[in-house]
C-alpha cells in the first residue's frame, strides 16, 4: 500500500506547464464550494457578536452593536466553561486509552497471522459502524451498574467503542507501510521486542500515531449522543449544555452561537497539521 | 505482504479486545435480553420469544422510518458523490492554494455534530437566519419547522454541507496518485478531457470512491445528532430517521422490548453493510 500524500507528487517542468495551461477558470468550482461552506459559519460568528435584542429586533449581515457579551457569559458562567473542560478532559482520556491500546494490536495485525485475525479485524470494524443510538440505553445501565455514571472516564471508555477500531485501522495502515526488513534487522542486531518497539518502531510511525490521536480526539469531541446519555451534572459535555440551552431558555441565540463558534476552534487549529492525512484518517487508514 | 504465523500475537490484541468487548458485547447482550422479554414496573420480566421482532417488522412506524432513512441516504449519495468528484477534479494540483483548499474544505468535518445542527438551525430560521430570510425574500414561503419539504431541503443541504468534503478529500487523494506519465500519454494520443476522465481518472479513483460511497452509506445510516438538533425529527415525524425513532422509542416512551428488537434489526442491517465494506477493502488490498 502506498501513502498518498497530497501535494507531494514529484513535479516535472513538463507537468507543471501542462497544469498551468489547463487551469483557466476551473478555480471557480472550488471557490464557490468554499464560499458555500463558509457562509453558515460566517452567520454563526455574526450572530455570536450581536446582542439578543439586535438578533430578535433587526436583520443585518454584520453586527451593528458589536459585543463580546455572549463570549463573556460563556467564560464567566461555570456551567458553560465546565462543559468545555469536561469535553476536553474525556476526549483526551479517550485518545490516550484508544491509541495506547491500539498500538500493539495494530502491530499484531500488520505483522502476524494468528487464529481468527481476520474475524477480529472485521468485528472491530462493525463497532466503528454501529449506530450509537443502539447502545445508548444499555450503556446507561452498564455504566450505572459499575458506578461510573456521570464521570469523565465513563464517556472516555464508551467512546472507545468506535475510536479503538478507528485507531487500529489507521495505525495498521501506517505500520504496513514500514518494511518488515526493519523489524528483522533489529532482531538480528539483538534488540529485544520492547526495545525495538519503543526505540525504533514508534519513532518510525510517529506521524501515524499523531494522525490516529487526532482522529480519536476529534470523534470523541464531535460525538454527542453517548456523552449526553452517560452524564448528568459533573461530567456534562459542552454539546449537552448547548442542547439544554436550546430547550430551556428558548431564544438565547447569541450565547448559543458563541458556544458553537468556540467548539470549532480545536478542529480549526489542528486541521492545519493533519491536512495531508485527513483523507486517510476519514477513510480508516485505507487510502 | 507475507505475514508470520504467531498465535502469541493474541496477547498484543488483548487490551483492545477487552476494552471493545466491554463496550460492545455486554450492551449488545443486554439488548438481546430485552428484545425477547416483556417488562413491567418493578423489573418483572416475561419471556416473549420473537413477538417484538414480528411486531417491529410489521409495524407501519418502522417501515416509515426505514423508508425515510433510505430516501435520505439515496438523496445524499446522489448529490455528494458526483459533486465531490467534480470539485476534486477542479481543485489545484500544486502550489500554495492546495493547503488553503484542503484546510477550508475539511473544516465542516471537524465541527461537533450538534453544532452543525445548531449552525444550520440558526442559518435557516425563517425570520433570523440568512438562508430562511433570503428564500422568503425571494417570494418563496420557507419554514423548515412547519413545512415537510422545507425541512427535508434544509436537512439535505446540511448533510451536503457537512460531508461532501469527505468525498472531495478522498477523490483528491485518488487523483494525486495518478502518475503524470498517464496524462502525457493521453496528450500525445490527443485524448479529449472526457476521455481522460473516463479512461484514466475514473478507473484510478475507483478504490477511493468505493470507500467514499461505503462510508457515506454507513455513516448516513447512523445519523442522529444533526437532524435531532435541526428539526427534532419534525415537523410531525417527517424527518424522523431510524436512529431518532429508536431513541424516541427507548428513552421517550420506555418501550424496551420493541426498541431492543428494532435495535437488533438495525444492527443487522449495518452489519451486512460493514461486511460488504470489509470484503471490498480486503479484495482491493489483495489486488494491489
Amino acid at each position: 500500500m502506498t501513502d498518498i500524500v497530497a501535494g507531494r507528487v514529484a513535479s516535472t517542468p513538463v507537468a507543471a506547464r501542462r497544469v498551468r495551461s489547463r487551469v483557466g477558470f476551473s478555480w471557480i468550482v472550488p471557490a464557490l464550494y468554499i464560499f458555500f461552506l463558509l457562509v453558515p459559519i460566517y452567520w454563526l460568528l455574526n450572530m455570536s457578536f450581536k446582542t439578543t435584542n439586535e438578533i430578535l429586533g433587526s436583520f443585518s449581515l454584520w453586527p451593528r452593536e458589536f459585543t463580546f457579551a455572549n463570549y463573556a457569559k460563556i467564560v464567566s458562567d461555570p456551567v458553560w466553561y465546565n462543559g468545555y473542560l469536561n469535553s476536553i478532559l474525556y476526549a483526551t482520556l479517550n485518545t490516550v486509552i484508544s491509541v495506547s491500546a491500539a498500538l500493539p494490536a495494530a502491530y499484531a495485525f500488520s505483522r502476524y497471522r494468528f487464529l481468527g485475525d481476520k474475524h477480529l479485524f472485521f468485528w472491530l470494524l462493525t463497532n466503528r459502524m454501529a449506530p450509537p443510538a443502539i447502545f445508548a440505553l444499555p450503556f446507561f445501565q452498564l455504566y450505572s451498574s459499575v458506578g461510573l455514571f456521570d464521570t469523565h472516564i465513563a464517556v472516555a471508555l464508551a467512546h472507545c467503542l468506535f475510536n479503538i477500531p478507528l485507531a487500529v485501522w489507521i495505525l495498521e495502515g501506517f505500520m504496513s507501510g514500514v518494511p518488515k526488513e526493519i523489524d528483522e534487522t533489529a532482531y538480528v542486531d539483538g534488540y529485544s521486542f520492547q526495545r525495538f518497539f519503543f526505540k525504533i518502531f514508534i519513532p518510525l510511525i510517529a506521524g501515524g500515531i499523531g494522525v490516529a490521536a487526532f482522529f480519536c480526539f476529534m470523534f470523541s469531541w464531535v460525538e454527542l449522543l453517548l456523552a449526553k446519555t452517560l452524564t448528568s451534572v459533573d461530567a456534562r459535555p459542552i454539546a449537552s449544555v448547548m442542547t439544554r440551552t436550546i430547550s430551556i431558555s428558548g431564544y438565547e441565540l447569541g450565547v448559543l452561537a458563541a458556544a458553537g463558534a468556540l467548539t470549532i476552534i480545536p478542529g480549526a487549529i489542528v486541521i492545519y497539521f493533519v491536512r495531508n492525512y485527513i483523507a486517510k484518517g476519514f477513510a480508516l487508514g485505507r487510502v | 505482504m507475507d505475514k508470520v504465523v504467531n498465535n502469541r500475537a493474541w496477547f498484543m490484541v488483548l487490551p483492545v479486545l477487552v476494552l471493545v468487548a466491554f463496550n460492545a458485547v455486554i450492551p449488545l447482550m443486554t439488548v438481546v435480553n430485552y428484545s425477547v422479554q416483556e417488562s413491567f414496573a418493578g423489573n418483572v420480566f416475561f419471556f416473549e420469544g420473537s413477538k417484538w421482532f414480528e411486531q417491529v417488522l410489521h409495524s407501519e412506524r418502522f417501515h416509515a422510518a426505514l423508508g425515510r432513512q433510505f430516501l435520505f441516504t439515496g438523496i445524499i449519495l446522489a448529490i455528494e458523490i458526483p459533486l465531490g468528484v467534480a470539485i476534486a477534479l477542479a481543485m489545484p494540483r500544486r502550489g500554495p492554494w492546495v493547503s488553503v483548499c484542503l484546510v477550508l474544505m475539511a473544516l465542516p468535518l471537524l465541527i461537533p455534530w450538534n453544532v452543525v445542527g445548531a449552525i444550520w438551525n440558526i442559518f435557516a430560521l425563517p425570520s433570523y437566519g440568512l438562508l430562511g430570510r433570503t428564500i422568503n425574500a425571494l417570494g418563496i414561503s420557507f419554514n423548515f419547522t412547519r413545512d415537510v419539504f422545507d425541512a427535508w431541503f434544509t436537512l439535505i443541504l446540511m448533510d451536503v454541507w457537512h460531508w461532501t468534503s469527505l468525498v472531495v478529500l478522498l477523490a483528491y487523494a485518488g487523483l494525486m496518485a495518478i502518475p503524470d506519465a498517464y496524462y502525457q500519454a493521453a496528450k500525445i494520443d490527443g485524448a479529449s478531457r472526457w476521455a481522460v476522465f473516463r479512461y484514466i481518472q475514473l478507473p484510478k479513483m475507483r478504490r477511493v470512491l468505493t470507500i467514499a460511497v461505503l462510508l457515506r452509506l454507513m455513516d448516513s445510516f447512523m445519523i442522529y445528532t444533526e437532524p435531532f438538533v435541526l428539526t427534532g425529527g419534525g415537523p410531525g415525524n417527517a424527518t424522523t430517521l431510524l436512529s431518532i425513532d429508536l431513541v424516541k422509542m427507548a428513552q421517550g416512551q420506555f418501550d424496551l422490548g420493541p426498541a431492543a428488537a428494532m435495535s437488533l434489526i438495525y444492527f443487522l442491517m449495518v452489519l451486512a453493510m460493514s461486511w460488504v465494506f470489509y470484503t471490498v477493502m480486503t479484495r482491493e488490498e489483495a489486488r494491489t
